[in-house]
């Protein structure tokens, strides 16, 4: 018989807004500390020196975040010595990455409790510091026909013929459901404020989204990617897909995730280890999928890596009670709802990235919980993760509640 | 033997190299070169109390660059050996820059290509400030890269972003641009005062060093790594390839050596040069373009189409009937040359307003500061404006560029020719009617030719000369002699419908119409031709040429062939044009619509209708297809022209379809395509286009008898 992988705690860090927000002036490092710590203070249990591994995502690996940030986090929360510690990194998908990886080491048997989740400082390391041969090197970057990601948004949404309007109100939505869940409380059980080294809190709630949107406001944002696109990106697209004539640009800093800071954590391990120290299962990995495709529309990977992963669970998309589709760009989800057939009520119930902000590292494993949460609340089954991946990958898990 | 370079020291202890092929009339970096330099340096390393070095040039250019008799032999298997070639040039040119004392380049003509890549090998760089003196690394413009340390160098003095245009466009300026842009580092007025400025420079830098090696050197707009390059970097492909459509490797190479040199020390980055200068030179894009460019293009230029044992006959004073933007932009090129003009039209107010379009341009050349006051009107002063025929007395050419009428061709040309010089020429420029048919009109048929300029004359460098079945060897030397004289290039075809260039190209709009006719996407076919390399798309073109005037030539074909007895087998594209036609979008300049939309602000898009009426929804065949059959439909009519006699060369072939007709520049021409797609692969893939698309794909059969004796055309 599998060893299932158990889900036993998720926790995160709130969002912090980019260089104006509350966590600039806090340390990559700090974030997940005190993460850690909050996962020793809500499991008590919990013997660090059981936990065979820390794996976590992070995307621009360097300066703060270089120099394997798992490890060095382990070390810093004083954690048992035997504790390993690994940095990942699958772009985008990085944080779900590190749970799929875990969940892995469980089901193989080969470990017994992992902690897993991911970190994006991304007001203090920004995006694309780390270099690299796919944008950076110009024969590789020909080669692979790069562009910039917003690109392959504006692309998608060309192709599918959505509108301005409707990206825009795909954002408006997202917007309007953040607020309402905050407003309720819908994340307070997961959410670990930051505090300073007095112990005096410097966030204890997401801050990124803007209840006070308006459709008119976002109508009257520029697009992000016009200027990218006239210089030369749009005619790498359209050599590629050259049966639409002109690419409209119609993405936006509204209806695109946001650049925020943030981390987030979960504990994962076999029901052995569960029962030994006391911990209490919310939920099991039932699969996990990682695909790719075209890497200049680059942000199409969430419908295929979806259909895998109902293949290896033997579930079919009716199965499915609620979806975390991440909103890094509108035109992402729409595509996925409209490629999939999914009702709109069953995706995104607590809005996503385009309110709250996309921490890259971070944001798989904080999909993750916000799913469970919302399983628990809804009392449903089955939640599905899926993120739209740097170079056309896609991700996707499969969460269960128990 | 006498050596390439000349060595000789002065009482200063500084040795003047004199860089002087004994068997060239230009420098090149040939075998003499290559073992004279190691001489050289040898010498040099050994000299004692050597004080400085001065290179300069006893020829008329400093030096001319690559030896490219040499470089079009190399392939692919060749690899390795050129390689070790490559590397033993470099490292001459290292040790050159390495000598214990300063190096000057002494610039007396000309550095182009290798020429400019020794002058970078050198400390100090000083020209003749001569504005005709051209100084730059056009490697990139025959598909090479300059890869003597020309792209290392040039990125290390100027960084990535500056050396750009220089080493991406091959961009060629005067010494005073090349000072201000950071090549060179001074001027001088004349031979005598560049030498004493070298010799005074190596006096008063005896430890100097190249910049690179140098402890604190910092590479000037940063390494790639820096935030200020990095984000541009991302973009420097996109921006290329929105130029190139990824059909031209040279430009992505220097981009990759540019940005890959900067990484790595000074050493490794001239490796690296050289791997990407071998895959360029040992590839086929290189060849094509070498052999179009170099070969092909020096070979017309020096005359092989002109009759060789008539004299040169240049044109004194040419009578221009028809004073519309053609005639206006004749009257205007050859009044440039130097050449008195006579612009007739049916009234005098006419002719002026052609005169005007000549006066337009030049007051643009004005104000860029290209041409003086007094010059501009000195040149204006050469186009005389009349609407009376009589004024062509005295002509020694002239040339008819009325409208395609038969009727009014024939009325304008006897008229010319009563007045005209006896011994004159007189040429018609139409772009489709047969020369032999107009030349019926001419008293002197014998003396009668077609001139076919390209529009807008000024901008376009071919002209295409058309001999009838009367024109003599005596008219046709004339006629290639006035092409030369107004700086054009001249190819010379014999008589037949369209041609060469209109027959070809017609070949090339119908093809892409065609496709649209059988309800594939529209912009799909606009990127196909871009894909392959087009400057412009088949429904963009013909919305520009007219559609009314490209169904009034069908009929008039389709006349014709039934008048001689033939059929005529419609082109698929035809109900196109007339179903757009009988929409009224007849064209951009007829109904400001055709398949395009040209909306008054904004950029022209296509028109929505064309879905509904020519767009099968779901319908597609592979891009590559798309592509190739608007090169291979060319190209094989082009092999046609050559069967029926219409075509007399490969050179005047592949230049033409180059500089008229738009035929993509990396392919080396229409039938140096065909060279380079391989013959028998030809062969095959047509025959799989032909029974896909049309038996208008159906190789000739001339040429799957040279492609089964495994010959190539030359």
């Amino acid at each position: 018989m599998t060893t299932e992988a158990i889900i036993y705690d998720v926790i995160r860090t709130p969002r912090g807004k980019g260089k104006k927000g509350a966590l600039h002036g806090v340390k990559p490092v700090d974030l997940v500390v005190q993460l850690m710590h909050a996962l020793e203070k809500r499991n008590p249990g919990l013997d660090t020196a059981e936990i065979d591994d820390v794996v976590l995502g992070c995307v621009t690996p360097v300066g703060d975040q270089g120099s394997d940030i798992a490890k060095v986090a382990t070390l810093a929360a004083q954690w048992d010595v035997t504790v390993a510690g690994v940095q990942i990194n699958r772009f985008c998908a990085s944080g779900l990455e590190a749970v799929n990886m875990g969940a892995m080491k469980i089901r193989s048997g080969w470990e017994n409790l992992v902690v897993v989740g991911g970190v994006e400082s991304m007001s203090r390391i920004p995006m694309g510091s780390d270099g690299g041969a796919w944008a950076m090197d110009p024969a590789t970057n020909i080669k692979t026909g790069f562009v910039p990601q917003g690109i392959g948004a504006d692309l998608i949404a060309e192709l599918a013929g959505f509108t301005r309007e409707n990206v825009d109100q795909f954002a408006y939505d997202s917007q309007m459901k953040a607020a309402e869940a905050q407003r309720a409380g819908r994340f307070d059980k997961s959410i670990v404020p930051v505090t300073d080294i007095n112990g005096i809190t410097i966030l204890d709630k997401d801050e990124y989204n803007r209840p006070e949107t308006t459709l008119e406001g976002l109508a009257g944002l520029k697009p992000s990617f016009q200027m990218h696109g006239d210089m030369g990106f749009d005619s790498v697209a359209l050599q590629k897909y050259h049966m639409i004539e002109k690419l409209s640009h119609i993405h936006t800093p509204g209806n695109a995730s946001g650049i925020v800071d943030g981390a987030a954590l979960a504990l994962i391990g076999n029901e052995a280890i569960g029962k030994k120290l006391g911990l209490t299962a919310r939920g099991r990995i039932v699969a996990t999928a990682v695909t790719s495709t075209e890497p200049t529309i680059m942000l199409t990977g969430p419908g295929p890596a979806t259909e895998k992963v109902l293949e290896k669970a033997g579930l079919t998309i009716d199965d499915i009670d609620l979806f975390e589709v991440n909103e890094a760009f509108a035109s992402v989800v729409m595509k996925f709802q409209k490629e999939m057939n999914v009702p709109w009520e069953k995706i995104n119930v607590n809005g996503g990235s385009i309110a709250f902000g996309h921490p890259l590292g971070a944001t798989g494993c904080m999909i993750l919980g916000t799913v469970l949460d919302e399983l628990e609340l809804q009392n449903k089954r089955y939640g599905l993760c899926t993120l739209c991946v740097g170079g056309g990958m896609g991700i996707a898990t499969i969460v269960e509640r128990i | 033997m006498s050596e390439a370079i000349r060595y000789k020291k002065d009482s200063d202890n500084i040795v003047l190299l004199t860089l002087d092929d004994p068997d060239q009339s230009a420098n090149t970096m040939n075998d003499a070169y290559k073992t004279s330099m190691g001489k050289v340096l040898t010498r040099l390393e050994g000299e004692e109390g050597l004080a400085g070095v001065v290179i300069t040039s006893a020829k008329k250019t400093f030096f001319a660059g690559g030896d490219l008799n040499t470089l079009i032999k190399v392939q692919p298997e060749h690899a390795e050996e050129f390689m070790a070639e490559v590397t033993s040039i470099k490292g001459q040119l290292r040790r050159l820059e390495l000598l214990k004392v300063p190096v000057v380049a002494a610039i007396n003509g000309a550095a182009l290509g290798g020429g400019f890549e020794i002058c970078l090998a050198c400390n100090y760089r000083i020209a003749i400030d001569n504005p005709n003196i051209k100084l730059g690394l056009p490697e990139v413009t025959l598909g090479l890269l300059p890869g003597a340390g020309g792209v290392v160098r040039m990125t290390r003095m100027l960084g990535i972003e500056k050396a750009s245009p220089f080493l991406l466009e091959g961009k060629q300026v005067n010494p005073k641009k090349a000072m201000a842009a950071g090549m060179i580092n001074e001027l001088a007025a004349d031979q005598n005062e560049l030498i004493a400025k070298a010799k005074a420079w190596c006096s008063e830098n005896k430890y100097a060093k190249q910049p690179w090696d140098t402890a604190n050197y910092k590479v000037p707009g940063g390494t790639p790594s820096s935030p200020k390059l990095a984000p541009m970097l991302a973009v420097m492909p996109a921006m290329l390839s929105k130029k190139t459509k990824g059909c031209y490797p040279a430009p992505e190479a220097i981009m990759s050596v540019a940005v890959e040199s900067l990484q790595v020390d000074f050493d490794t980055a001239n490796k690296i040069e050289s791997r990407y200068f071998t895959k360029l030179a040992t590839g086929k894009i290189s060849k094509n373009m070498i052999t179009a460019f170099f070969f092909q293009l020096q070979e017309i230029n020096k005359g092989a189409s002109r009759p060789s044992a008539i004299e040169k006959n240049p044109t004194k004073k040419v009578g221009i009937l028809g004073a519309g933007m053609m005639g206006a932009g004749i009257a205007y090129v050859s009044a440039m040359s130097g050449i008195e003009v006579v612009l007739k039209d049916v009234s005098l107010e006419n002719a002026e307003k052609g005169k005007l379009y000549a006066e337009a341009l030049l007051k643009k050349r004005l104000s860029r500061g290209q041409i003086s006051k007094d010059k501009m009107e000195s040149i204006l002063s050469m186009i005389t404006p009349t609407g009376d025929a009589s004024d062509l007395a005295g002509c020694d050419l002239v040339i008819e560029a009325v409208f395609e009428d038969r009727k009014l061709k024939a009325l304008v040309t006897k008229e010319a020719e009563i007045e005209m010089l006896e011994a004159g020429v007189m040429a018609s420029n139409t772009s489709t009617l047969p020369i032999t048919g107009l030349a019926e009109a001419s008293i002197r048929p014998s003396h009668f030719i077609g001139l076919h300029f390209f529009s807008p004359v000024d901008k376009m460098p071919l002209v295409e000369i058309i001999c009838g079945n009367d024109t003599s060897d005596e008219t046709l030397a004339k006629a290639f002699d006035y092409v030369a004289q107004i700086k054009k290039t001249p190819i010379v075809v014999n008589d037949s419908r369209g041609f060469f260039t209109s027959r070809v190209f017609g070949h090339f709009i119908m093809e892409g119409v065609g496709m649209l006719g059988e309800g594939l996407n529209p912009a799909s076919i606009e990127m196909a031709a871009a894909r392959a390399g087009f400057p412009i798309g088949t429904l963009a073109i013909l919305d520009e040429l007219s559609l009314e005037l490209t169904r009034k030539l069908m009929l008039q074909t389709k006349t014709d062939y039934e008048a001689e007895g033939k059929t005529y087998v419609a082109h698929p594209a035809e109900t196109v044009i007339e179903r757009l036609i009988e929409l009224g979008r007849s064209g951009k300049s007829v109904s400001n619509a055709g398949f395009y939309d040209y909306p008054e602000t904004g950029k022209k898009m296509l028109w929505p209708g064309l879905n509904k009426e020519f767009v099968k929804s779901g319908k597609e065949i592979p891009f590559e297809d798309m592509q190739e059959r608007l090169l291979f439909i060319q190209a094989i009519d082009a092999v046609k022209c050559l069967d029926e006699n219409v075509l007399k060369s490969i050179a005047d072939a592949n230049i033409g379809s180059i500089m008229g007709i738009g035929f993509p520049p990396w392919t080396g021409g229409v039938i140096q395509y065909i060279n380079q797609y391989g013959l028998q692969e030809f062969v095959q893939r047509a025959e799989v286009l032909a029974a896909s698309y049309g038996e208008r794909f159906m190789p000739p059969a001339s040429l799957v008898l040279k492609a089964e004796k495994g010959e190539f055309y030359t």
